[in-house]
């Protein structure tokens, strides 16, 4: 760990770095900033400047209800994130020895496996004669299966399972930062267990928490492919919504005002609560 | 709790065993919902009957076999291949470079700039599909190798970013800067000193490239043509009617494929801090 060197210890000169960055910038310019500028610009023009196409969104009850559903389902993914994933990173950040292994191989291998696999799964599991279903019928519980894909349901049960791992990291990054001795000086002085944790632990981690919380949403509200798989065409969230108009309806001028509304809220947000997202926090050097 | 005659302190320690016991059931509990919906459709896959059923009765390799069978799936899994492979080099090349100018190069804009190069993390992947299978159809590169490539560069650069530049952190600029006095250029230098101390973060950032253009779906879904669909392109739009275990069979395939990868890049990830602990750093 050795701190850069003097002033000029090892520096490239300006025309060096610039010729270093220029086939990564050319990259994002060619395969990202156009395209997506190409795709949004659309959203203005007719023949002219025109705000009708974003009139037009404005005026849909059914988007109003897809922006509201997209809104809550992943609020209450953020949520039901946080309650399941908070206490594994607790023990992530405490267990040693092959236990620990255990615990972080749970939560790494989800997040290396492809979204479309895992949101496969639940397709598999909920479906009409699914496991599910036959684990309740077998029980005795139900007689008839429950319609249990394509509802709001599963879409929220299968994304807050696939975008869990985004919110048990940032975690782990900040609990594992605290030191424990901080929790037991608080016992010693008399706290029980719980309130050790309430008074010491639980602050010190918002910073993770927070992290998380944003990721988790940030991710939620531009979900495609398990919303898609499991939400169907009943269950519209924004992202199958931007994929509906072009491949079903060819409106990319409406595709185009969704995507640059759905991009603005995803960098205003970024933007506000840069600190809670700098990068380290998930890749865990905080 | 239960009997009247136990002492307060046996009961504490009674109360503060069952708790103990309630919270690793928790862990358990809380651990078994993050895997177990994964892997269930690995004993699926090996199902004998056509439709899918869990448990399986009788175990086959039916499915493998017809998935390499089929030509429209080998198609699709050699193009996925091609794609992979050719954007984790991409990748790499283009991150590295990046990296080097960003921990050597820029002191003022680094902010900025690193947050521009990390942007293809931010913006949401049904934007960018969208986008690309609009732009890159008007340049007559949708459906080609070269509109994958160029597409899952984009989204797999940051990565490699990510890891190369915290590995150049951990290098000491001062070594180059010897090799430079005793003579070597500056290219050399960084070709035979900093260049070999950064080769295992390389490595890994193109595992990552490789792993995230393999896995992709969304950029695929739009950019896919006819002969030319990415095998989780493929898988996406035939679980839609395919209900035999072949689909079950196709993402046991793919996460076998990401967590060697995934073992790989713990086991480079793991040797490198060996070695770095011996250096000193």
């Amino acid at each position: 760990m050795s701190a850069p060197s003097g002033p000029s210890g090892g520096r490239l000169s300006r025309g060096t770095t610039i010729l270093l960055l220029s086939p990564v910038l050319a990259l994002l310019g060619f395969s990202l900033f156009w395209p997506v500028a190409n795709l949004v610009g659309r959203s203005f023009f007719d023949e002219g400047f025109t705000l009708e196409h974003y009139r037009f969104v404005y005026e849909q009850p059914l988007y109003w209800r897809v922006f509201g559903r997209t809104f809550w389902i992943s609020v209450w993914c953020c949520v039901l994130a946080l309650l399941i994933g908070y206490p594994v990173a607790y023990a992530m950040a405490r267990t040693t020895g092959w236990r620990g292994v255990v615990v972080a191989a749970c939560v790494l291998v989800p997040l290396w496996i492809s979204i479309l696999v895992r949101s496969y799964a639940w397709i598999f599991l909920l479906q009409r004669n699914g496991v599910v279903n036959d684990v309740l019928r077998d029980l005795g519980i139900i007689e008839r299966p429950l319609r249990l894909l394509y509802t709001e349901g599963a879409v929220l049960l299968a994304m807050t399972h696939v975008l869990l791992p985004f919110m048990i990291l940032p975690i782990y990054a900040t609990l594992r930062g605290i030191p424990r001795d901080l929790e037991k000086a608080a016992r010693n002085l008399g706290a029980g267990p719980f309130r050790a944790f309430w008074t010491v632990t639980l602050p010190l981690s918002l910073p993770g928490v927070s992290a998380g919380v944003l990721f988790v949403f940030i991710l939620a509200i531009g979900f495609y492919i398990t919303p898609a798989l499991v939400g169907g065409p009943r269950t519209l969230m924004i992202g199958t919504l931007i994929a509906q108009q072009v491949t079903e309806l060819l409106n990319w001028r409406v595709a185009g005002a969704v995507s640059m509304i759905l991009l603005a809220i995803t960098l205003v947000i970024t933007i506000v609560f840069q600190r809670a997202l700098s990068i380290e926090k998930i890749s865990g050097n905080a | 709790m239960h009997s009247a005659g136990v002492n307060g302190a046996a009961r504490g320690l009674v109360l503060t065993r069952v708790k103990r016991v309630a919270g690793v059931a928790l862990i358990v509990v809380i651990l078994t919902f993050l895997v177990a919906p994964i892997f269930i459709v690995v004993p699926v896959s090996f199902g004998s009957e056509r439709f899918l059923q869990f448990p399986p009765k009788d175990l086959t390799w039916r499915w493998y076999a017809e998935f390499f069978r089929d030509p429209e799936w080998r198609a699709a899994t050699i193009f996925s291949l091609q794609v992979a492979t050719l954007t984790a080099l991409s990748a790499t090349v283009v991150g590295t470079l990046a990296a080097v100018a960003l921990v050597r190069g820029v002191h003022r804009a680094r902010r900025a700039l690193t947050a521009l190069m990390l942007s293809p993390i931010i913006v949401p992947n049904i934007v960018l599909g969208v986008a690309l299978y609009l732009s890159f159809a008007q340049v007559g590169i949708s459906g080609s190798l070269t509109g994958f490539v160029l597409a899952h560069t984009a989204l797999s650069v940051p990565f490699v970013i990510l890891t190369v530049s915290a590995a150049l952190h951990r290098v000491d600029p001062s070594l180059e800067l010897a090799a430079i006095n005793l003579g070597a250029n500056r290219f050399d230098a960084f070709r035979l000193i900093t260049l070999p101390l950064i080769a295992p973060a390389v490595l890994v950032g193109a595992l990552f490239a490789f792993l995230i253009s393999f896995d992709e779906a969304v950029i695929s879904f739009f950019l896919s043509g006819v002969g030319t669909k990415t095998l989780p392109r493929k898988l996406f739009e035939n679980t839609d009617f395919d209900i035999s275990p072949l689909i079950p069979a196709v993402a046991t395939i793919l996460m076998s494929v990401s967590l060697v990868l995934m073992g790989a890049i713990q086991w480079i990830n793991r040797m490198r801090s060996r070695s770095g602990a011996s250096e000193g750093a």
